[in-house]
């Protein structure tokens, strides 16, 4: 068990800035998500962490301990690569007792060891096999069980479900969580999967472009993006985005996209009183946008009517694709709804939970 | 129908050039047999018989157990002449020296290549296949007076056992590097980078990962490195001064006279000389055919 700590870190390769100044406090027994496209540094950062490559700058903790110069085998970590990368030569009992042999542990310590995490996990009965005879799901099961057996005071797991096929990812998502409250140990976990990050994370890191973007908890992050890109990565069907001017009108403040004009709520006039007569750009997340018809019971909300360009239904809601002037976006709307393709719909935005952000910082503003 | 016969008319036709092709293989061999159980002595079959007229393992008997009186300290004293028995002990060394020896410098040397970036690593790698462009009687002057140089006691190198080792493995490991660094190039890094977490040294990982992982190369490079060993002359003649430390192969050369060869224990040690690397082969042959199904890190 220990916190982590990465102090102004980064790595280059060459050219290439695979990790730019990255600042990260990771508790003790917490699960940490990091997430963000392919290719923004996640597999780098963590690759750092378990000492497979050495830092540009910066330092690495582990608990108390600055591991910047640390053999990997010696911060007492274990990662569960996204290829699993089992021994193809060994069965599954060697490959789990592997790491235990070389640290002289007992045979009989060993294979007390093994058997516990194999019930854990539920692979006793695959103990004999070599990796190739194994299907995708109990290859990622071995994985985790050779890096639960040395007891780490760190996991780390680089896209460990990704793999699998849709159905057995969400189990093994849940399997791993479970794994995570039982052992009591701090997880670092890379996805690219916003998905998996907010079922699992305590708190989620979401990193573009080897830059860290915001570190939160799941609701946080979803109800407060510190930016456009976080408002944009996190959440499914993504949130809109609509190119406005904020405009006053009798005191009061509205934001014109030229095709339509929507009131903004009392308690975000002041921030945005001073951008007043600026381009901004609008946020409005799909399940904030209603059939008027169908409608909640809103304190705040603003009319815009938008042509239909495609319906899904869903079952339990439909997805209705948008067109207003220039703007195309999507509403998660009551399943009732008459919306046809080619019509015209009047809908309501939820205003309270818009969100401004800056044309050209891209920071949010509320 | 017509389909059907054309589709049989060309397996047959097909089926026919296969044997015309097995039988050219296997002519020659077949020919050594004859001879070898052929008591006269002739240098090719008189007639289409495997078993020849008058049969015998004479000239087996004659090679494996009377002494060759070409390969003698005293010419005049028949008792400090070769017999088979010394002469395979000097091949097994001369063989078995070069398989290590290639295995082991071999093997570190690929893995340093493939793994680790280093300064001169292309140019090493360009010049090794010069190394195996070159034919190993073409370094047998420079070897010669290298090996010359260096004294074990009172003898130079060249003129032991080990000498030879030591000649035909820096001929063979050219080769020997650029297979070996191929197929570690092949075993993915992620399976060393595990090791390393769980717990194992560089060195560890080396022989616990990559070598079990590249049995099939290894296996090819005893097989190979034994070869050569084993059927080399030239250098050996030419090396080699003593001739309690000659070899199989130089015994056969032996044979082959300026005047008269004897046809029946030429053909009888060629096929003794054989038996050992077909059995080798047969030994490793599971190992070198695994090698395709050995497989990577997904499946
Ligand atoms: N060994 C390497 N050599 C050069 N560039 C690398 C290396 N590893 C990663 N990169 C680069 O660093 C960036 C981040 O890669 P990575 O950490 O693998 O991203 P992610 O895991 O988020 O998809 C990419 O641009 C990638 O091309
Ligand atoms: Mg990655």
């Amino acid at each position: 068990m220990a916190s982590v700590t990465f102090d102004h870190v980064t790595k280059a390769f060459g050219e290439v800035i695979a990790v730019n100044d990255l600042s990260l406090e990771i508790k003790d027994k917490e699960f940490l998500v990091l997430v963000g496209p392919s290719g923004c540094g996640k597999t780098t950062a963590l690759r750092c962490l378990a000492g497979l490559e050495d830092i540009t700058s910066g330092t690495i903790s582990i608990g108390d301990r600055v591991v910047n110069d640390i053999a990997p085998k010696d911060r007492d970590i274990a990662m569960v690569f996204q290829s699993y990368a089992l021994y193809p030569h060994m069965t599954v009992y060697d490959n789990m007792a592997f790491g235990l042999k070389l640290r002289k542990v007992p045979k009989a310590e060993i294979d007390q060891k093994v058997r516990e995490a194999a019930g854990l996990l539920g692979i006793e009965a695959l103990l004999n096999r070599k990796p190739k005879q194994l299907s995708g799901g109990q290859r990622q099961r071995v994985a985790v069980g050779r890096a639960i057996v040395r007891n780490p005071q760190v996991f780390l797991m680089d896209e460990p479900l990704s793999n699998l096929d849709a159905k057995l990812r969400v189990q093994a998502r849940t399997e791993i969580s479970r794994l995570h409250k039982r052992l009591e140990t701090t997880f670092i976990y890379v996805t690219h999967d916003q998905m998996e990050a907010m079922t699992m994370g305590d708190r989620i890191a979401v990193m573009k472009d080897g830059i860290l973007q915001q570190l939160d908890t799941p609701q946080h992050l979803y109800d407060k993006p510190a930016n456009k890109f976080v408002a944009g990565f996190i959440g499914s069907p993504a949130m809109n985005f609509f190119d406005v001017t904020l405009v006053g009108e009798d005191g009061e403040l509205a934001v014109d996209s030229g095709t339509f004009k929507l009131r903004v709520p009392p308690q975000y006039r002041q921030v945005l009183a001073n951008h007043a007569g600026k381009e901004v750009v609008m946020g409005l997340r799909p399940e904030d946008i209603h059939d008027k018809e169908f409608m909640p019971p809103l304190s705040f909300s603003a009319r815009l009517k938008a042509n239909v360009d495609v319906t899904e239904l869903m079952g339990n809601e439909v997805f209705v694709y948008l067109m207003s002037g220039e703007n195309s976006f999507v509403a998660r709307v009551d399943p009732r709804s008459r919306a046809k393709a080619g019509m015209e719909m009047e809908c309501v935005a939820n205003m309270e939970n818009m969100h401004i952000f800056d044309k050209q910082t891209e920071v949010a503003i509320v | 129908m017509s389909k059907k016969l054309k589709g049989v008319l060309r397996q047959i036709a097909i089926q026919l050039f296969l044997l015309l092709v097995t039988a050219m293989v296997l002519f020659p061999i077949l020919w050594v047999v004859s001879l070898a159980l052929d008591p006269r002595d002739i240098d090719k079959p008189l007639e289409l018989r495997l078993i020849p007229p008058g049969a015998s393992l004479q000239s087996f008997r004659k090679v494996l157990f009377e002494p060759f009186n070409l390969l003698c300290r005293d010419p005049s004293n028949p008792a400090t002449c070769m017999k088979f028995g010394g002469l395979l002990r000097n091949s097994l060394l001369v063989a078995l020296g070069t398989s290590l020896l290639a295995v082991v410098l071999g093997s570190t040397a690929a893995y340093a290549f493939s793994r680790f970036r280093f300064i001169g690593r292309q140019a090493g790698m360009l010049f090794f296949i010069v190394m195996i462009m070159l034919p190993t009687t073409g370094l047998l002057a420079p070897l010669y007076v290298l090996l010359s140089q260096i004294r074990i006691g009172s003898e130079p190198l060249r003129a032991s056992l080990f000498g030879l080792v030591v000649a035909y493995s820096s001929g063979f490991l050219p080769f020997a590097i650029w297979n070996l660094k191929g197929y570690f190039d092949t075993v993915p890094k992620e399976l060393e980078e595990a090791a390393l977490i769980d717990g194992a040294s560089v060195t560890g990982t080396f022989v616990k990962i990559i070598l079990p992982l590249s049995v099939p190369a290894l296996a090819v490079t005893v097989l190979n490195s034994f070869m050569t060993g084993w059927t080399e002359f030239i250098l050996a003649w030419t090396f080699l001064d003593n001739p309690s430390r000659f070899t199989l192969a130089m015994a056969l050369r032996s044979m082959q006279g300026q005047f008269a060869t004897p046809w029946s224990e030429f053909a009888a040690m060629s096929i003794l000389m054989s038996l050992p690397i077909v059995i080798l082969f047969f030994l490793l042959q599971r190992y070198i055919v695994s090698g395709l199904t050995i497989g990577g890190v997904k499946g």
